[in-house]
């Protein structure tokens, strides 16, 4: 009897964590996806301009022939998803990491953040959540109080390039969240940082 | 994004559903013991007479319980040099050969089917009498209880100080399965027995905090992607939101009459410590200073609050009236002090003190300023005073798995509770009452 209400009660707790993963999907891993397929790129790329003549030969763009030459029509400036996508650029550096016991940025990190900083003052339509972490060494909740100070350097930044209040929410996991687990000063550098999650609305 | 919050609202209600689900069992070890410890022997109490076998080995915990205080040292149960089960049965002689101080006889009897008494007496060998005698009722799920308060009898009687070997301590286990973490907020006896999951989380949970009724529990819970304080009573699992700012909500601290909880709210700019009336809701702003102010604890009079800060440059604990002032800096010695914790008399803070880049539990005397160092590994943290002041419990990371120790506060005798199911850390140890 007792066996079977904790099988239904564990039951119910998986179906709701479905529930709750599918939700969270949706809002917040756009990023991860990859490029976006095929139809849903903009209507204008590649497309070919049109000289109102129709004929076969009629994409060249002095009208000359086949030899394979087409004019191609302005795509107008990346998406703030596209920027996102690109896998080389400040942009696409989005861990900051820090000294022990220091929420000091250095001129290299300062110099990330404010490409990250142009570009969400200039895309209304992105927020960023600033989660700020800590090594393991001495207690929790200093740590949680040291992650958050590194976050607030790090929004400081962003706020100043332009980005707005509305824009960055911050959290701290102080020791909570290791990106490296091992008791040495590898783990340990790799542990002390603010990460920039992104999220396109 | 409302949808999101009411569903993690009803998996922490299921959650909490599974409450009495027992959960592995910790596994105590004692790693350093104390030569000079008082010989004890604890006889196997007599369970003859009884209708069926008893589920628990009452001299064995008794015996356990005595080992890891590190003022006693219970004779091992294949050397004892005889079996009696009444004071009029022991040969004294037999058990002064035997190198012994003192002598546990006990029996168990059933008064209807499922209610006990259990008897014991505390005989003291080289004076050849009894220094202790008790009677009392116990129904099964009881019995590893009445086992705890024989031990505290029989402390309280050999030392003079009051037993906490029926009380509880709660602490966080963190599970990694793959690349997801689970926590889970568990409460058990101080043997590591009886251990029950209070919450459990994919999102960390932190800073647990018992009332000074050791009814429930104040904690820090990510499971709303941000900290967040709640209140649980236990014995329930009744539970409430009480600080849920923007920033950080954390370090939530009992008030010792219950009445408020000392917090770290940063919804005003910097981490600053704040007081907040439970029943009224109302807060108070204690602490109002760029720097880092964290991990509040009260002393024992209520009158003031030990707490972290950078102010100077660098982590060290302050001293605040509550109602307000100046903080008073204690502690100067080595560039890291945190995490205070007040021994039950308020002479001594336990507190993670770093130094050479190693991070240990230290003792430091107020009076005097003395400072003691208690450990000697150097990933130490969450101090905690067992409610008679004679151990402090804490966390240490040795390779892979976090584990939690209880050490006495000579630094001599010392005992490890490990979790095969996970990493351990963030123990607290309950009050008195908190069984």
């Amino acid at each position: 009897m007792k066996s079977n209400i904790k099988i239904r009660s564990w039951l119910l707790a998986g179906f709701l964590a479905l529930f709750v993963s599918a939700c969270a999907t949706t809002q917040e891993e756009v990023l991860e996806d990859g490029p976006p397929p095929e139809d849903q790129m903009p209507v204008d790329t590649g497309a070919i301009t049109d000289d109102g003549s129709g004929g076969a030969d009629a994409s060249g763009i002095d009208g000359s022939g086949d030899d394979g030459i087409t004019a191609i029509a302005d795509d107008g400036p990346m998406t703030a998803l596209e920027l996102l996508e690109q896998t080389e650029g400040a942009l696409a550096d989005r861990t900051i990491y820090f000294e022990f016991d220091s929420a000091k940025l250095t001129s290299e990190s300062i110099a990330i953040l404010e490409t990250h900083g142009n570009f969400i003052a200039g895309n209304g339509e992105v927020t960023v959540r600033l989660e700020g972490h800590a090594d393991e060494r001495g207690s929790r909740e200093y740590n949680i109080a040291l992650g958050d100070r590194r976050a607030q350097s790090v929004r400081r930044v962003l706020l100043f390039q332009g980005a707005s209040t509305d824009q960055i929410d911050t959290v701290s996991y102080g020791e909570e969240k290791p990106a490296m687990s091992g008791h040495n000063e590898e783990a340990w550098s790799r542990n002390r940082r603010v990460e920039l999650i992104y999220t396109v609305n | 994004m409302q949808i999101k919050k009411q569903v993690s609202f009803l998996i922490a209600i299921v959650w909490l559903g599974a409450m009495q689900i027992a959960s592995a069992a910790l596994t105590i070890e004692i790693t350093e013991g104390v030569d000079s410890a008082l010989p004890i022997a604890v006889v196997p109490f007599d369970t003859a007479k009884l209708s069926s076998k008893l589920p628990v080995d009452l001299a064995a915990i008794v015996a356990s319980d005595l080992n890891r205080s590190g003022v006693l040292k219970s004779m091992e149960r294949a050397k004892l040099p005889a079996t009696p089960h009444y004071s009029n049965q022991v040969q004294y002689q037999r058990w002064r050969n035997a190198e012994q101080d003192y002598l546990v006889v006990g029996r168990v009897l059933e008064k209807s089917p499922g209610v006990y008494n259990i008897e014991f007496q505390l005989l003291d060998v080289l004076k050849k009498k009894q220094l202790l005698g008790r009677s009392m009722q116990a129904r099964k799920r009881n019995l590893r209880s009445r086992a705890h308060q024989i031990s505290d009898f029989i402390y309280q009687q050999i030392t003079g100080t009051r037993g906490a070997f029926n009380t509880r301590i709660a602490f966080i286990r963190a599970q990694k399965k793959d690349a997801a973490r689970k926590y889970v907020l568990q409460v058990a006896d101080t043997d590591g027995f009886n251990a029950q999951n209070v919450l459990e989380s994919d999102e960390p949970i932190m800073s647990p905090s018992w009332s000074p009724d050791g009814k429930s529990l104040a904690y820090v819970s990510f499971e709303n992607r941000r900290p967040e304080i709640f209140i649980q009573h236990l014995a329930t699992a009744r539970r409430s939101k009480v600080a849920g700012f923007s920033g950080l909500n954390g370090a939530p601290s009992w008030s010792p009459d219950g009445k408020f909880l000392a917090l770290v709210l940063s919804k005003d700019g910097s981490p600053d410590i704040y007081t907040l009336n439970t029943a009224t809701k109302r807060l108070k702003r204690l602490t109002k200073h760029r720097a880092i102010d964290t991990e509040p604890v009260w002393t024992q009079d209520g009158k003031s609050i030990i707490f972290t800060s950078d102010r100077s440059g660098a982590p060290q604990l302050y001293r605040i009236n509550v109602a307000g002032g100046k903080p008073k800096r204690l502690t100067f010695e080595g560039r890291y002090n945190t995490a205070a914790a007040l021994s039950p008399d308020g002479k001594f803070i336990a507190m993670v003190h770093g130094a050479r880049g190693q991070y240990k539990i230290a003792q430091l005397e107020l009076e005097t300023g003395n400072l003691t160092v208690l450990t000697d590994s150097s990933l130490d943290e969450s101090p905690s005073f067992s409610p008679n002041g004679k151990m402090v419990l804490y966390a240490s990371s040795r390779g892979d798995n976090g584990f939690l120790f209880a050490v006495s506060i000579d630094g001599r005798a010392k005992h490890k509770l490990s979790d095969q199911a996970g990493d351990i850390r963030e123990p607290v140890w309950g009050p008195f009452d908190s069984k």
